[in-house]
């Protein structure tokens, strides 16, 4: 497993190395998504008989941690593809397990750095409850694992940045912020409320958020349900693309 | 001694682009091998296999008897490969780009090693400069020390004096040569015939996929022994038809391929008596070079080799 530990290792470091960019970064802007919208919001909703900006926190510490699980593993193999440097992960005797393993487990780190970063300079605008801590970590950790393995197909599939941020602005962002980081699906339309079952990020950010106040628009058991499932499905497809050799081993 | 590699023939194609035609070629251990053809003729494709880069359509390859498919992870830990590309991690330094390719491999206490590496290939200085701060014969002397980590028996070079200066070109040879005596098997890429004429023992020639050429080094120069005669003519001449049938010309010198020194006085008395004036005369033994030109001129052109456009480098 030494092969998967310095590869997990130089994911980290990678990103570690430009930490004001990768951590810092997300951090600042979830700050400013907080302080513009508690400071218009705050004293005029309630949500789930919690205070507006009590609520919004959760959302914004899971959508930077979602958000930026996606771009670790998928700009590292990008930028490690057009710059050719990728020749030496596919040189050394690494199999295709312990490369999907590497860089979602990194994924999944980046994500949580920026999601304890956003917690720690939110936290302080309202009070938290952390009702159930098992439900915050598992969703956590499956909602980073989804976004890093997503991240590893985007990053494998896209030949340019261009394609690449495409993947990002249209696909990701709509789903992460549409998905209740904001609002409760209650307060949709029908039609909106229906549609938005269909995003898998909805259930995300619904479950991690249950482990804060014990409330949430659905069961956290059938979001935990959805949610790995999707951790299945995506790993399968990016695990295939990799034993394949896809775009990598021509 | 025993075989380092073991290429039974292998195809490949891209689309209808037959990049590898049934190559076949046993290299044995403690060999240094050139490979040797002009851009599109399927060295790197070749090498692309062997490293596990390029999965061949049919064929197998093996590393010291390791199948570089079935028993990838052996066959990679016995193969060191230096790419034709000149690429770098930019968020790295020299020394972190080691211990990191040594990871890779399994190797975690590996700095006595990277640090006798560096001192061979002179980088010891440069050791924890960031990657993107090294000149371009840096970068590649790193790549080349990135291939050794692991201690491969088997040594691929691919191109690896392509654009580096003669210094470096120089003690990079010493270094690989010393690697060779003490039992590397080398196999080595290049566009200049003088390094492989000097470095290798034997050479295959590959054309449009396929071997065109596969010998020791001296008997492929002593099957062009004899001395190639170079002409520049003088403005408005024009060499007579029948040489110009079996000359070939290169940098504004017609070549004609001698095979005597006899045949030097009737050639130039014949050209006296057409009133062919020349300017420049030079006469040389023939050179890899000139074996070279002449298995590329004289092996088949493969009309339906390629659909396509020859294959670019690197792929």
């Amino acid at each position: 497993m030494t092969g998967f530990r310095t590869l997990l290792y130089k994911e980290v470091l990678r990103f570690w190395k430009v930490g004001f960019q990768t951590v810092g970064a997300p951090v600042l802007t979830a700050l400013l998504y907080l302080l513009i919208f508690s400071h218009v919001l705050d004293r005029h909703v309630q949500v789930h008989g919690v205070r507006y900006t009590a609520f919004l926190i959760p959302g914004l510490v899971m959508m930077s941690l979602l958000q930026n699980a996606f771009a670790n593993s998928s700009s590292s193999l990008i930028q490690s593809k057009i710059t050719g440097s990728v020749v030496f992960v596919l040189l050394p005797p690494i199999s295709y397990l312990e490369f999907f393993l590497a860089y979602v487990v990194a994924a999944v780190l980046r994500g949580l750095m920026v999601g304890v970063g956003v917690l720690l300079v939110t936290g302080w605008f309202a009070p938290l409850d952390f009702v159930a801590p098992f439900w915050i970590l598992a969703f956590a950790l499956l909602g980073g694992g989804i976004l890093g393995a997503f991240g590893v197909i985007a990053g494998i599939w896209a030949d340019k940045f261009d394609q690449l941020a495409a993947f990002q602005n249209f696909l990701i962002l709509p789903l992460t912020m549409l998905s209740g980081v904001f609002y409760s699906l209650h307060s949709l339309p029908a039609f909106w409320q229906r549609l938005s079952h269909f995003n898998p990020v909805f259930y995300m950010i619904d479950g991690f958020r249950y482990g804060f106040f014990g409330v949430s628009d659905v069961a956290p058991e059938n979001s935990l349900a959805v949610v790995a499932a999707c951790f299945l499905a995506i790993s399968a497809i990016s695990l295939a693309m990799l034993r394949s050799g896809y775009k990598l081993r021509s | 001694m025993g075989v380092a590699v073991s290429i039974d023939r292998v195809e490949k194609r891209f689309g209808p682009l037959r990049a590898l035609d049934g190559v076949s070629l046993e290299i044995a251990e403690g060999e240094f091998f050139g490979l040797l053809g002009p851009n599109g003729a399927g060295k790197t494709t070749l090498i692309s296999c062997l490293a596990g880069l390029a999965r061949p359509d049919a064929g197998r390859l093996s590393v010291l008897g390791r199948d570089v498919v079935g028993d990838y992870r052996a066959a990679r830990r016995l193969l060191g490969v230096v790419p034709q590309e000149l690429v770098f991690d930019p968020f790295f330094s020299v020394r972190e780009t080691l211990r990191i390719q040594s990871g890779y491999f399994g190797l975690r206490h590996n700095d006595d090693w990277i640090d006798e590496i560096l001192a061979n290939l002179d980088l010891t200085a440069k050791a924890d400069a960031n990657m993107r701060r090294l000149s371009g014969g840096m970068k590649r002397r790193v790549l080349v020390a990135q291939a050794l980590v692991h201690r491969p028996p088997v040594i691929v070079l691919d191109e690896p004096t392509a654009g580096v200066d003669v210094e470096l070109r120089q003690g990079l040879w010493q270094f690989v040569q010393r690697l060779n005596r003490e039992g590397h098997t080398i196999i080595l890429t290049t566009h200049y015939l003088e390094e492989a004429e000097t470095l290798c023992g034997r050479i295959a020639m590959l054309k449009q996929g396929r071997v065109v050429a596969l010998d020791s080094t001296h008997n492929l120069l002593a099957r062009f022994s004899g001395h190639t005669l170079s002409l520049r003519l003088a403005p408005g001449a024009q060499l007579p038809a029948a040489l110009r049938a079996r000359a070939g010309e290169r940098g504004g010198f017609w070549q004609l391929r001698l095979s005597g020194l006899d045949e030097v006085e009737p050639l130039l008395a014949g050209l006296r008596a057409e009133g062919c004036a020349i300017d420049d005369l030079r006469l040389a033994q023939a050179d890899l070079e000139d074996v070279f030109l002449g298995v590329m001129q004289d092996a088949p052109e493969m009309p339906d080799a390629s659909g396509g456009p020859p294959a670019g480098r690197g792929r």
